[in-house]
């Protein structure tokens, strides 16, 4: 039902697409329909999957790290208060500096490769990840802070125990979102400066008018990181099930 | 294990706000006293004071045990929502407090409790899949599984319906028999059923009652438990006016 819901509005928008490209005849350079796109994307299918690799594993890295970073930067500012004061500033600082300004000094001080990109993908992620997850780890529920008192817990088993179960919703949160930054992040880092991946192809399809090229690898990118989500969240559902119960 | 008397007296602020007092409440030694009062009186609070969860009160007074000995790290809470921890199983929820104080959790033992409430065979469900008066069972053999010699409870049996209350009522005064039990409840019926004393709470301090003599759980329909609800009744209508 839901996938027959989704093909259905995927033949809707392909058909309205080709049929702009006919009714205004546009040249192919400007907007392929999605015929021309999908023949460029069968006769570079090597080259599409070449370099969907690549861009996986810079997304793949960056999520991996970026949300490690993240969690470990929420536990450690809701373990300890000095802690708190010295990184809330650093997390915000994460947010607020322009990705799109550091990626060409990131490009200048790690070269053009897997680096940058895993870096940026990680500048993107780290503070919806660090910033939900400390949310949730500030807000337990006031009745079992009580029982942790009555029961004569040390802060460390209450975090442990109540604290960090407590606030993996609100951490699932922070990764969905994460799952959906991470992408940008990487596609940034190729565009400044990149010799692989489906940011530099994308560019590279650009440069020399094979914009059906382009679009293929757009396409490519999207399902990527469609199929990226998809799969981490049902990990992540499969893994923290029993604490995402009401 | 005889639970020590306990002796309350003293005055409560917040922010410097009186919540009570000053009053003076006494809790028979491994008995069952019931605290009747009318809302926003500061019972709550009270119970929280004498467990020792209550660092935003300012309290003027002392809390006191028979014994000599404290009563805050011997005294186990119950309250209204029953606190129970969604993620985890019954059996773990029964543990809880000696995981938090990093103790063996003697599964046994915790067995043995849950079939003393009746929930053999529940251990490995989840909270989100009990009744009310389900959950109120899980809570109470968390709460004989921590073994503490008093035992405060926030109007525990208010969600239940009435049959189910009955029986967790006789339940309770069953598996908490010996301990100092103080009993928060709106309901004079509840406490002419299973107090030994009564106190009812009011803004100018705390008026005891001594229950009738005859054996808790009273049956509900007695001459002698309809009389002291009514009493209760009385006492307390008086205190809100
Ligand atoms: N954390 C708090 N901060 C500020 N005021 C509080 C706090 N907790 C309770 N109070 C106030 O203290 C007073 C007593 O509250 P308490 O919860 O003890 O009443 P209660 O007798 O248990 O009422 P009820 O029967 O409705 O449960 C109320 O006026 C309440 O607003
Ligand atoms: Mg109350």
């Amino acid at each position: 039902m839901n996938s027959l819901r989704l093909a259905l509005i995927a033949a809707v928008l392909l058909g309205l697409w080709q049929g702009i490209v006919v009714l205004f005849a546009l040249p192919p350079f400007i907007l392929p329909g999605p015929l021309a796109v999908a023949r460029a994307a069968a006769d570079n299918a090597a080259l599409l999957t070449w370099h969907s690799i690549i861009t996986l594993g810079e997304i793949a890295a960056g999520t991996f790290l970026g949300v490690a970073l993240g969690a470990a930067t929420a536990l450690a500012m809701a373990a300890s208060k000095p802690l708190r004061g010295l990184l809330a500033p650093l997390l915000l600082f994460s947010q607020i500096i322009p990705v799109f300004a550091v990626a060409p000094l990131l490009t200048l001080w790690l070269g053009y490769g897997f680096g940058p990109k895993v870096v940026m993908a990680v500048l993107v992620i780290f503070f919806p990840v660090a910033s939900a997850f400390f949310d949730g780890l500030m807000q337990t529920r006031r009745e079992w802070l009580d029982l942790a008192a009555n029961a004569a817990a040390t802060p460390a088993r209450s975090l442990l125990l109540l604290r960090v179960p407590a606030a993996i919703p609100s951490f699932v949160t922070g990764l969905r979102l994460a799952l959906i930054y991470a992408p940008i992040g990487a596609v940034l880092g190729e565009w400044v400066g990149a010799s692989r991946g489906l940011g530099y192809l994308m560019l590279f399809a650009n440069g020399r008018a094979h914009t059906d090229l382009m679009f293929a690898a757009l396409l490519a990118l999207t399902l990527l990181a469609m199929l990226f989500y998809a799969v981490i969240m049902a990990l992540a559902k499969m893994l923290l099930g029993k604490y995402l119960r009401a | 294990m005889k639970g020590p008397s306990l002796h309350i007296e003293g005055r409560a602020a917040i922010d410097g706000e009186a919540v009570f007092g000053p009053l003076s409440l006494d809790a028979r030694g491994g008995g069952v006293t019931c605290l009747l009062g009318p809302s926003g009186v500061g019972k709550s609070t009270l119970l929280r004071l004498i467990a020792g969860l209550a660092p935003y009160v300012s309290f003027d007074g002392r809390i006191t045990c028979g014994d000599g000995e404290q009563a805050a790290p011997r005294a186990s809470f119950i309250q209204q929502s029953d606190m129970l921890l969604p993620w985890a199983d019954v059996l773990a929820n029964v543990t809880i407090g000696k995981r938090l104080r990093g103790e063996k959790a003697d599964t046994e033992k915790a067995q043995g409790l849950l079939a003393e409430v009746g929930l053999s065979g529940f251990e490995h469900r989840f909270p989100n899949t009990l009744s009310g008066g389900q959950r109120q069972r899980v809570a109470l053999a968390r709460t004989l599984m921590e073994e503490r010699p008093i035992v405060l409870l926030d109007e525990p049996f208010s969600a239940l319906d009435i049959k189910t209350r009955h029986g967790m009522q006789a339940l309770a005064l069953r598996i908490l028999a010996g301990k100092t039990v103080l009993l928060v409840t709106h309901d004079p019926g509840e406490a002419a059923r299973l107090a030994d004393d009564v106190a009812i709470m009011g803004v100018a301090g705390v008026k005891m009652i001594s229950a009738p003599a005859s054996p808790t759980p009273r049956p509900t329909d007695g001459a002698d438990t309809i009389a002291f609800a009514a009493q209760l009744t009385a006492a307390m209508m008086r205190e809100a006016a």
